[in-house]
């Protein structure tokens, strides 16, 4: 079986900014895959190339086995992509503009039922007739997804589809993107909220300054960056030298430390023995993508 | 809950290997044109009828000031001389209009990747946006042409000829529009296009004279323009006369449009612009 996306030594250089230093990136057939970084990272970048919106310098893109370049009407066919600007065309409504996006792809009338099952999914069935125009900021994002979908294709890319968006379309856009995952769709998306990576995605790409740092399911990376989070109430005190590397923020007397291991507890709480710091109250968590993120691309961006 | 996964995800795979598939087909091009004819006709009181009306005042404004100063062909009445002229004129000026609007409208408003994310070839993608500015073109013509037939007796001496020349016509300006919708990235460079390129070269083309009424450099000036020769052409066709023989004018219109034709290809293939 192809994987849904194989990205083998992707280049892309424009100007002198090399934008996209060999990424290398496989993506098997019903993955829910995460692709994190900071702004500037390369994710829209490398999104784009898959799409075949922008040429890459070097390396090659395959999508279900399809090379992006050179078999990209078939590629292309399979490939659903949610732009990141909030597009429209001004000129027809969400129903004309999902009929319009399907038979782009040669589908025609059989394909009703499915424009019907996606505005239901994402919330658009009585906005169906409203011009593009009329509709919210938030309506039109869902619109926009719409037309990714339009065409039911095998691998969905949402390129940031939640920036901007309310907490209810969120929930209902997940619960409908999880569904066609079950389905067998292949989901890949960026997001800047971590915490939405975290729940959804079953393996997480992190990105900084156009390469992979990190690439692993999401529960190893939580396993093997931060492993636990220890929040210590320690009132206005000065932290002995030893325990800074460690401290990963201090607000009010609460100090958070980043731990790897177990084992460093013990080091912490000897410290600040030693110290003659008393501890008031203690909180021990697990690590969050947030604290992989940050330990991985955070410091210096 | 595993298993149930792994099957449904085999039969996606099953469904959309690609195997055998033979591009968006008919249908996809097809619905470009349609989308694309949908754009105008749904403002047709701005991309039909105010033509209409711009021809119609140029009609009776230069037909009433003109009509007995400005000798034409023998034994043709100026403002039966001036009818094919504007609507000719009219024709290209929409046929470049349709397709260079769309182009910088979707290319400005962004939308443009709704359609480039597609499988339409650029052959296709050329196709539709073309034959979208051929019928725009069409419409307007034969729109001016039912509304002057109110005021003059208009006769056609060879349809046909006037049908290729309209056709053709459209055509090459409609290719032109997408080259000038593919470069420009603003609307002020389109404007430019209109006005120093379209706009001068149809108003000096003998839309509201015949060029053997100028001296002779401007004569020979005229024929380097090749609005004149869609003009003149179409012009024979309503009364089997002209300033040169419609074959020449036809082959002079027939290459311009496949070398501009070929350049929009090239353009398109190469995603000059559009694919970075």
């Amino acid at each position: 079986m192809n994987p849904a996306i194989r990205i083998n030594d992707i280049h892309k250089k424009f100007g002198s900014l090399h934008a996209l230093k060999g990424i290398d990136l496989t993506i098997e057939q019903g993955e829910f895959f995460a692709l994190l970084g900071p702004n500037g990272a390369g994710k829209s970048t490398l999104i784009s190339i898959l799409a075949g919106l922008i040429k890459p310098t070097a390396g090659d893109i395959s999508v279900m086995g399809f090379d992006v370049v050179n078999q990209y009407q078939q590629a292309r066919q399979l490939l659903g992509v949610v732009p990141q600007e909030l597009v429209f065309d001004p000129f027809f409504n969400v129903r004309e503009m999902l009929r319009f996006q399907a038979g782009y792809f040669g589908r025609g009338k059989e394909n009703d039922a499915w424009v019907d099952e996606i505005l239901e999914g994402l919330g658009l069935t009585d906005k169906a007739n409203t011009n593009m125009r009329k509709l919210s900021g938030g309506m039109k994002r869902r619109a926009l997804i719409a037309q990714a979908l339009a065409h039911k294709p095998a691998v969905i890319v949402l390129d940031e589809p939640t920036a901007g968006v309310d907490v209810e379309l969120r929930q209902m856009l997940w619960q409908f993107i999880k569904k066609l995952n079950i389905e067998g769709h292949t989901i890949i998306l960026t997001t800047h909220y971590l915490e939405e990576a975290e729940a959804l995605c079953s393996r997480v790409g992190m990105m900084k300054q156009g390469e992979i740092v990190a690439l692993d399911s999401t529960a190893n990376l939580l396993n093997k960056f931060a492993g636990k989070k220890l929040r210590l109430t320690l009132g206005g005190i000065t932290l002995p030298a030893s325990l800074q590397s460690l401290l990963r923020s201090q607000e009010n007397g609460i100090f958070t430390f980043a731990l790897s291991d177990m084992e460093q507890i013990e080091f912490v709480l000897s410290a600040l023995r030693a110290a003659h710091i008393k501890v008031l109250d203690m909180h021990l968590s697990e690590a969050d993508l947030e604290d992989v993120f940050l330990s991985l691309v955070g410091k210096t961006s | 809950m595993n298993n149930a996964k792994v099957s449904n995800s085999a039969n996606i795979s099953t469904s959309f290997s690609g195997a055998g598939f033979k591009g968006a087909g008919f249908r996809g091009p097809w619905t470009l044109l349609k989308k694309e004819l949908l754009r105008f006709w749904r403002v047709a009181f701005q991309t039909v009828a105010a033509p209409v009306i711009t021809a119609l005042l140029y009609l009776l404004i230069f037909a009433h000031v003109l009509a007995g100063h400005v000798q034409v062909y023998n034994g043709v009445p100026y403002t039966e001389f001036l009818i094919p002229g504007l609507i000719m004129m009219s024709v290209l000026q929409n046929a470049f209009a349709n397709s260079s609007s769309s182009l910088i409208q979707s290319k400005v408003m962004g939308n443009l990747v709704f359609v480039l994310l597609t499988p339409l070839t650029h052959f296709q993608f050329f196709v539709a946006f073309l034959c979208a500015a051929i019928i725009r073109g069409l419409v307007v013509g034969l729109c001016i042409y039912l509304v002057a037939m109110w005021f003059v007796d208009i006769h056609i001496a060879n349809p046909l000829l006037v049908f290729a020349f309209a056709l053709l016509g459209s055509a090459l300006l409609g290719t032109f529009g997408i080259i000038a919708g593919i470069w420009a990235d603003r609307f002020d460079q389109m404007a430019a296009f209109q006005n120093f390129i379209i706009m001068p070269l149809s108003f000096l083309s003998g839309v509201f004279y015949s060029i053997h009424s100028l001296p002779p450099f401007w004569q020979k000036l005229s024929q380097l323009n090749p609005f004149f020769y869609m003009i003149d052409g179409f012009r024979y066709g309503f009364f089997g006369k002209g300033d040169v023989s419609p074959l020449t004018s036809l082959c002079i219109v027939g290459v311009s449009l496949l070398v501009l034709a070929l350049i929009t290809l090239k353009m398109l293939k190469s995603g000059y612009k559009l694919r970075a």
